[in-house]
């Protein structure tokens, strides 16, 4: 735990070294493909008021200077399985990124969709000494919530406060200078396989580049689809990507839930794939050229020439109505929402006072899955875009682009986390002396 | 049946290699790049003029044929210099320089030096200044200001010719020869040339009797008359002392009279020495000496 604890706050320090030199690249390792955005920060801009204990890792303007894409190799499920072939994918995109940019970057934030995140809320009290709420204070309360057992080969990537409350006040979003008698605080930690975190670390310092951050892809995809009220109101973003769909659930601009399932695009594809015999490339061309959810009579009508290159004149002049291709895509379709559903019924998502569903990533695109996801997760379900981030590339606007906009702005205006506080200072060395010298001071 | 379209199943990898990634990582760090670019190129260029000048024997050859070409420049027909002309002198003066300049002509303009050759003629006494360019079409042109004598200074050894400031011209073999120019005496007279230009000056109607001015001591002028009459001026405004003589002299006709020499040395009391038989006769008018003794 404090392995991965110091390593977040060398991170911090990697990235403060990255604003400072003002470039800084972005990598989402998804399962259908790897992008590497580059950005130029402008100068660090004014803390703006927000909710929330201020940001304390700076905060910062930027401008996409270089942007690639290419097909992703080696991953399954958002996990990382054959380690050269996805280092060299890596290696393309940077390397074009780097080009574009015409910049080279030493510092990468990450993000993956894989690796089974699971969430727990924490809860901690603190007596306080001296009635006014000081830094150490918050720092001893997020000391003080109890670690639950996340599972043996588990590391936390997110740990974020997301309520303070003092006596019998809540909702506070920075308590630091008020005054009270007992500091409580809620935090939401977010903890993945560590094995899956260790082989994309390998794979970006195989590429020469240094980690600056990292994030689940669920949680950044969330921060860059879900509009401002979206996040304070509450809502859930559905990202759905190639080899597994992640769900984040926001509040008052606070994840406070996140999850994944490990089906997507990719599933979609291969039921083609299997189901109409051809290979992986045309099922995937023939879903996004032909895909639907919704059957309408005009589909019985509407032949498609599935090809093939065997030879045979009458295995590559087969043709098969959109229904039918509808037919094999909407149980997949189907069975990944309903997964979904299942996830947020078991996070108590019903629970929250506004049920808005936000369905993004490179699989919403299927025509008419708003219908059907409407049918099966609730009547508010609207189809998300990433926010515009300044300089990105045309091509890289559409919803597959929700989890890297949104590490975009997720290295820009990190959210606090645990280790952006002090340390509490009893675990200092440097306290000791503090102490003698307080004591000379009392004594004198 | 296989078909024709798959002819290369394997597909280029479009990743770059390990190498390529890194040369290209490389390519893009800033200093790097400024290396490359600048440092290198001069780098070489200075280690290859290095090795080039290493060897003496290069060296001296470099030398050498950097001097070659400029002697070749420098003696190229259109910066030779051919010709002395000398003007503002008279014929014997501009002789008298040309040989003094001992020019080797045909020279190059290069390696004449101009400075020199002008200190060069005007050491020459009777060089008041001289002007020295080289002119288009090869002539070293050489303007002279002569100096004009004023003065004829009779010394021991012979009669030399100055000019108003007192610097000597030149000799003078007979004082016959220059007999318009007034006569100065004594060691030194040079020096006091000017104070001798003002008492000539203030002469005035004894200017047809002046035989010249003689310097006594050092210090001050003589006035020497014909009849052998000398007039003494003091050391301290003499031209003052002179003027009151004049006036004296208008008033008594004082210098028409047989006196051998008047001094003015003290401005309150003239004293005149008058010529022995005027004396004899003074006193004998005075009833001081007999008026016929020893006959």
């Amino acid at each position: 735990m404090t392995d991965l604890y110091q390593s977040q706050r060398t991170m911090r320090n990697m990235r403060r070294a990255a604003l400072q030199r003002g470039v800084i690249a972005i990598l989402d390792v998804g399962t259908s493909k790897i992008a590497c955005l580059i950005l130029r920060f402008d100068g660090v801009e004014d803390t703006r008021e927000t909710d929330g204990v201020g940001s304390m890792a700076g905060q910062s303007n930027f401008r996409v200077i270089g942007a690639a894409t290419t097909k992703s190799r080696g991953v399954r499920f958002g996990e990382i399985t054959v380690m050269n072939e996805t280092e060299r994918a890596i290696r393309t995109a940077v390397q074009a990124a780097q080009k574009m940019a015409n910049v080279r970057v030493d510092h990468v934030i990450a993000c993956f969709s894989g690796a089974e995140p699971r969430s727990y809320g924490l809860a901690g009290e603190w007596d306080l000494q001296d009635s006014v709420v000081t830094e150490q204070d918050v720092a001893r309360v997020l000391a003080n919530c109890d670690l639950p057992d996340i599972g043996e080969g588990r590391e936390v990537v997110h740990a974020q406060p997301v309520n303070f409350a003092l006596d019998h006040r809540t909702g506070l979003g920075d308590p630091r200078g008020q005054i009270g008698n007992r500091l409580a605080c809620d935090l939401h930690l977010l903890s993945v396989e560590a094995a899956v975190v260790q082989n994309l670390l390998y794979c970006i310092k195989r590429c020469d580049l240094e980690l600056a951050g990292i994030a689940s892809s669920a949680y950044v995809s969330g921060i860059s689809s879900l509009v401002e009220d979206e996040q304070e109101l509450g809502a859930a973003c559905i990202d759905m990507g190639g080899g597994s769909t992640g769900i984040s659930i926001f509040m008052k601009k606070h994840m406070i839930f996140a999850d994944s399932v490990r089906l997507g695009g990719d599933h979609v594809s291969s039921d083609i794939s299997k189901g109409l015999q051809v290979p992986l490339a045309v099922a995937e061309r023939i879903k996004t050229k032909h895909g639907g959810v919704h059957a309408t009579g005009m589909d019985d009508r509407e032949m498609i020439e599935i090809g093939g290159d065997s030879g045979d004149w009458d295995k590559d002049r087969r043709q098969i109505s959109r229904t039918e291709l509808i037919g094999i895509m909407r149980p997949r379709v189907e069975e990944i929402l309903e997964d979904v559903r299942a996830r947020l019924d078991a996070a108590g998502f019903d629970h929250l006072p506004s049920q808005q569903i936000v369905l993004t990533g490179g699989a919403s695109q299927i025509p008419g899955l708003d219908g059907l996801a409407s049918r099966i997760l609730g009547q508010r379900v609207r189809m998300g875009r990433p926010l515009r981030v300044q300089g990105l590339p045309q091509a890289a606007t559409g919803p597959a682009f929700s989890s890297t906009v949104g590490l975009c702005l997720f290295a820009a205006h990190p959210q606090d986390e645990w280790w952006d506080f002090d340390i509490p200072a009893e675990r200092y060395p440097a306290r000791s002396l503090k102490r003698a010298f307080k004591w000379f001071k009392d004594n004198w | 049946m296989q078909s024709l379209g798959r002819a290369s199943p394997l597909r280029r990898d479009p990743a770059p290699s390990r190498w390529a990634y890194r040369m290209q990582r490389l390519w893009l760090t800033p200093l790097f790049r400024v290396t490359m670019r600048v440092g290198l190129p001069a780098f070489i260029v200075t280690l290859a003029v290095g090795i080039y000048l290493s060897d003496q024997a290069r060296r001296d050859a470099f030398g050498q044929n950097f001097v070659e070409i400029k002697v070749k420049v420098e003696q190229r027909p259109e910066f030779l210099v051919g010709l002395l002309s000398i003007d503002g002198a008279s014929p014997e003066l501009a002789d008298a320089v040309r040989a003094k300049l001992a020019l080797a002509l045909p020279q190059s303009s290069f390696d004449l030096d101009l400075d020199a050759v002008q200190a060069k003629a005007e050491q020459l006494d009777a060089v008041a200044s001289a002007k020295v360019k080289v002119r288009t079409g090869g002539v070293l042109q050489v303007t002279i200001t002569e100096r004009v004598p004023a003065y004829v200074w009779r010394t021991d050894t012979g009669l030399i010719l100055v000019d108003a400031t007192g610097h000597r011209v030149a000799g003078l073999a007979d004082r016959a020869d220059r007999a318009d120019l007034p006569l100065i005496a004594g060691d030194s007279a040079d020096t006091s040339v000017p104070e001798a230009a003002a008492l000539l000056q203030a002469a005035g109607p004894l200017t047809p009797r002046l035989r010249g001015l003689v310097r006594i001591s050092e210090r001050r002028w003589n006035m020497v008359l014909d009849r052998n009459q000398t007039i003494l001026l003091p050391a301290e405004n003499p031209v003052e002392a002179l003027e009151g003589l004049l006036a004296l002299n208008q008033a008594e006709d004082l210098l028409a009279r047989d006196l051998t020499s008047i001094d003015m040395r003290n401005e309150h009391r003239p004293v005149l020495r008058l010529a022995p038989f005027a004396l004899e006769e003074l006193r004998r008018a005075q009833g001081i000496a007999p008026t016929e003794s020893k006959t």
